[in-house]
């Protein structure tokens, strides 16, 4: 594997702490951390340069500090990229987060509310989804909580494909930006105007269309689909991307099938209970006889999916149970709230993690199989490298 | 004022009054002032009622029947004329006291209002809408007398951007390309309903404003009186200003849970318990519940107990969730808000009964309820149960649980007193 041929490198880097270190923060902050290009995105052509635009735009931008000990500075708002640099630098923030372009200067928000009128109110925001790995818990056997290896991670993959396709194909935005959260799951960024202008209601229409997964920790049954055919999105989703992805990868890579916890936590999802326990107790008393040769995980799956199809239980639920079963353990879980509020803030890329110490990088949609999240530069890495260089 | 009128001129005269307005201007009339409340009070019960028959879970076909039967008792005059004219004086008048919302109410009670209306000009545009049949028949009369072979009526479409159809796109109910939505003819009352909320939310801001500088002064010793009383005139008890059982110690609450706290609150406290940590929904729904800085809540939750108090973020008083907003959350993965009744299993609503000690007889009847998706009154069952005291009003509020539950207990205690027991 790659990583293999990367050991001697990381060995020779960990002489340095690795992690987060406040002084290679400030290194990161002054020769690497791309200010001039975050201006230029987040004024989106209000730049003086052109006509017509709004000089004020990047101005309302609400940008919020996190300092050492959980300090917060909400509201800072910055007129150029000299001024954004400055403070970033003069400050150098744990953490960066970014909200969205308001009515008035953010910064100035009391004095507007004195006059009265001036309502301080969100005017734009890009349309941003949250996914993170921690959500994943109940399908994912490799961690657990904040850590994330090469057999999870493929998930994430999946969610980008699922999510990107479908804000580009069925709601026609072009401008998408995917970045790695720094430990354990990706931001997305959608950017065109016209998902900039979405309110509220509109956001959460567009998280809602998104949703399949609806468990809570009370509940076996975490996806319900309904009716006699699936949504044209839900169904190019499965057979283009999730159906290959659990047969080929995940059953396997997760060990699905493999112990008796695991394989009743899918047979909690059939609703027939005879159905379930016949397969119960054909695996359970799996002796050597009926042992057919190859993969467990595969040919108890592959034993599951003809018992649900064969003429016997020709209930149209139990047939659509195997896509739900799918359905559970791959479709992407977004964090809703994210996404519903334009005044939710989100991290910046090119931000440091601050317990990692990892960049949160882009990550390319159209590659984004190769992204590896273990290779992903740790700040004592960018930093020192590029000390050396100048 | 914008008429929204329906096809059927002719057919029985019962169904007469095919009108629905958007109420884009307020109408230029007198109004007499017992009309000007009675006819607002008149349409709250008809809001109230949907809403209730909403949380309760009723079906498409029942709500329909439902709002007719609302509407026909409560708003329906002798004349088309009357009617019309109560109808709109009523939606303004209730416009003047949910626009307040940002000083006496909470947020929700706006949302509240805006989603009412608008399920209740959503029935009533299908009321009042030519039935699919209907159209087809023209629409395959045009298509013949244009030389152009027969549509289906299945075939008719509508391409919108998705902006336009947000409902229709949160519940995958068009086909989206591209940043457009195709709306099949019989979704287009979503179109127009989208229109109604947006039109009416604006203009309820623009309300509030002319309330607040000039209408509150004018008429302060008129109509400002009946306007503020309608606030709290339906909607029962405003639990967001709740302080009847004062503070409350860490070492008391953990007694009150196991007494007199719904299920929903029960279960998130105990899992506060176990887990030291609730994700977001559950902080909000339990920490405005409470409304007590325990102190290890207030250590732990520090901000988010703050928040809640409205001391932090935007300091503005959250109001403790209801029933229906509780039953109407989306819980995801890790969560453990939401109403038990309606997002357990029902192997995990039977063990979460059990210990709270509802068994036997009972145990089926919550179940029954639930099963017909009766949330609110599986609740009340529990608590009656518990309480082995009746509950007529039903439980329409988590607070409400909890007050009840301890009236019925105070008064035990004084029992036991009495008798020296």
């Amino acid at each position: 594997m790659l990583i293999d041929g990367h050991e001697p490198v990381q060995q020779q880097v960990s002489t340095i702490p690795k992690g987060f270190n406040p002084d290679h923060l400030k290194v990161y902050y002054g020769k690497l951390f791309p200010h001039a290009d975050i201006f230029k995105w987040m004024s989106y052509g209000n730049d003086g340069k052109h006509p017509g635009c709004d000089l004020s735009y990047f101005g309302r931008r609400e940008f919020s500090f996190t300092l050492e000990n959980d300090i917060y500075l909400r509201f800072q708002s910055f007129n150029s990229a000299t001024e954004l640099e400055h403070a970033i630098r003069e400050k150098c923030p744990f953490k960066i987060d970014i909200g969205p372009v308001y009515s008035v200067d953010p910064a100035k928000r009391h004095a507007y509310a004195q006059g009265g009128d001036n309502v301080f109110t969100p005017m734009e925001r890009e349309l941003i989804f949250d996914i993170d790995m921690s959500d994943y818990d109940d399908v994912r056997y490799c961690c657990s909580g904040a850590d994330v290896c090469l057999d999870c991670w493929p998930l994430m993959t999946v969610a980008i494909k699922v999510m990107d396709r479908a804000l580009r194909d069925d709601f026609g935005f072009d401008h998408i930006l995917w970045v790695y959260s720094g430990r354990r799951g990706v931001h997305c960024w959608v950017c065109d105007r016209r998902a900039r202008r979405l309110t509220n209601e509109q956001r959460a229409a567009v998280a809602d269309y998104f949703r399949v997964y609806k468990g809570s920790e009370n509940n076996a049954k975490k996806v319900s689909l309904t009716g006699p055919v699936l949504h044209p999105f839900l169904a190019r989703s499965y057979t283009d991307v999730l159906e290959v992805f659990f047969e080929k990868k995940l059953l396997c890579g997760q060990q699905l099938f493999s112990t008796q916890e695991k394989y009743e936590k899918i047979l909690a999802i059939i609703p027939d209970e005879s159905t379930a326990a016949e397969l119960h107790d054909r695996w359970q008393g799996n002796r050597r006889s009926s042992i057919p040769k190859g993969d467990p995980n595969i040919v108890r799956w592959e034993q599951l999916k003809h018992t649900l199809q064969s003429g016997k239980h020709k209930g149209q639920g139990l047939r659509r149970c195997i896509e739900e079963i799918v359905f559970s353990y791959t479709y992407p879980r977004l964090d809703m709230e994210v996404s519903k509020h334009m005044n939710h803030l989100l991290k910046a890329p090119f931000c440091v993690h601050p317990k990692t110490g990892r960049v949160c990088v882009p990550i390319d949609p159209d590659h984004c199989e190769d992204f590896d999240p273990t290779a992903v530069p740790a700040l004592s890495e960018v930093s020192s490298l590029k000390t050396v260089e100048t | 004022m914008e008429i929204v009128r329906s096809q059927r001129k002719t057919s029985d005269s019962a169904a007469a009054a095919p009108t629905i307005s958007l109420y884009r201007s307020a109408p230029n009339i007198e109004v007499r002032l017992d009309d000007f409340e009675l006819f607002a009070i008149d349409r709250l019960r008809v809001l109230k009622g949907i809403s209730d028959g909403l949380s309760r879970g009723k079906k498409p076909e029942e709500m329909e029947k439902l709002v007719s039967e609302l509407w026909r008792t409560n708003m329906r005059l002798q004349e088309q004329s009357e009617t019309m004219e109560k109808d709109v004086i009523s939606h303004f008048v209730l416009r003047l006291v949910y626009c307040r919302t940002f000083f006496v109410f909470s947020e929700d009670q706006r949302k509240w209002f805006l989603s009412m209306e608008t399920a209740l000009f959503r029935y009533r545009f299908r009321f009042e809408s030519p039935d699919s049949q209907n159209v087809k028949d023209k629409l395959n009369q045009v298509a013949r007398s244009i030389g152009q072979p027969v549509v289906n009526a299945d075939a008719i479409f509508f391409k919108v951007p998705f902006e336009e159809v947000a409902e229709l796109v949160s519940n995958r109910r068009v086909f989206l390309f591209k940043g457009y939505a195709y709306v099949a003819m019989n979704q287009v009352v979503s179109l127009v309903a989208t229109q109604f909320r947006s039109l009416l939310s604006k203009a309820l801001v623009l309300t509030n404003r002319k309330w607040t500088s000039t209408i509150r002064e004018q008429e302060k010793d008129r109509l400002t009186p009946i306007v503020e009383a309608l606030s709290t005139s339906y909607l029962g008890p405003d639990y967001s200003q709740a302080k009847e059982f004062g503070e409350v110690s860490l070492k008391d609450i953990e007694q009150l849970a196991n007494s007199s706290f719904p299920l929903c609150m029960r279960h998130l406290f105990e899992k506060l318990r176990e887990e030291h940590h609730l994700k977001h929904g559950g902080r909000m729904q339990l920490g405005l519940f409470l409304k007590v800085g325990s102190e290890r809540f207030d250590k732990e939750y520090a901000y988010s107990i703050r928040h809640n108090y409205g001391k932090e973020g935007k300091r503005t008083d959250y109001t403790p969730y209801s029933c229906q907003k509780i039953i109407s959350s989306t819980p995801g993965v890790g969560d453990h808000h939401g109403c038990p009744y309606r997002h357990f299993s029902e192997e995990n609503l039977r063990a979460a009964l059990g210990k709270m000690g509802v068994g036997g007889r009972t145990m089926d009847d919550v179940m029954d309820k639930v099963r017909n998706r009766h949330y609110q009154l599986a609740c009340t069952l529990t608590f009656e149960s518990i309480h082995a005291s009746s509950c007529d009003a039903g439980i329409n509020h988590p607070n409400q649980y909890f007050t009840d539950s301890q009236k019925v207990l105070k008064t035990k205690v004084t029992i036991f007193k009495l008798l020296d027991i």
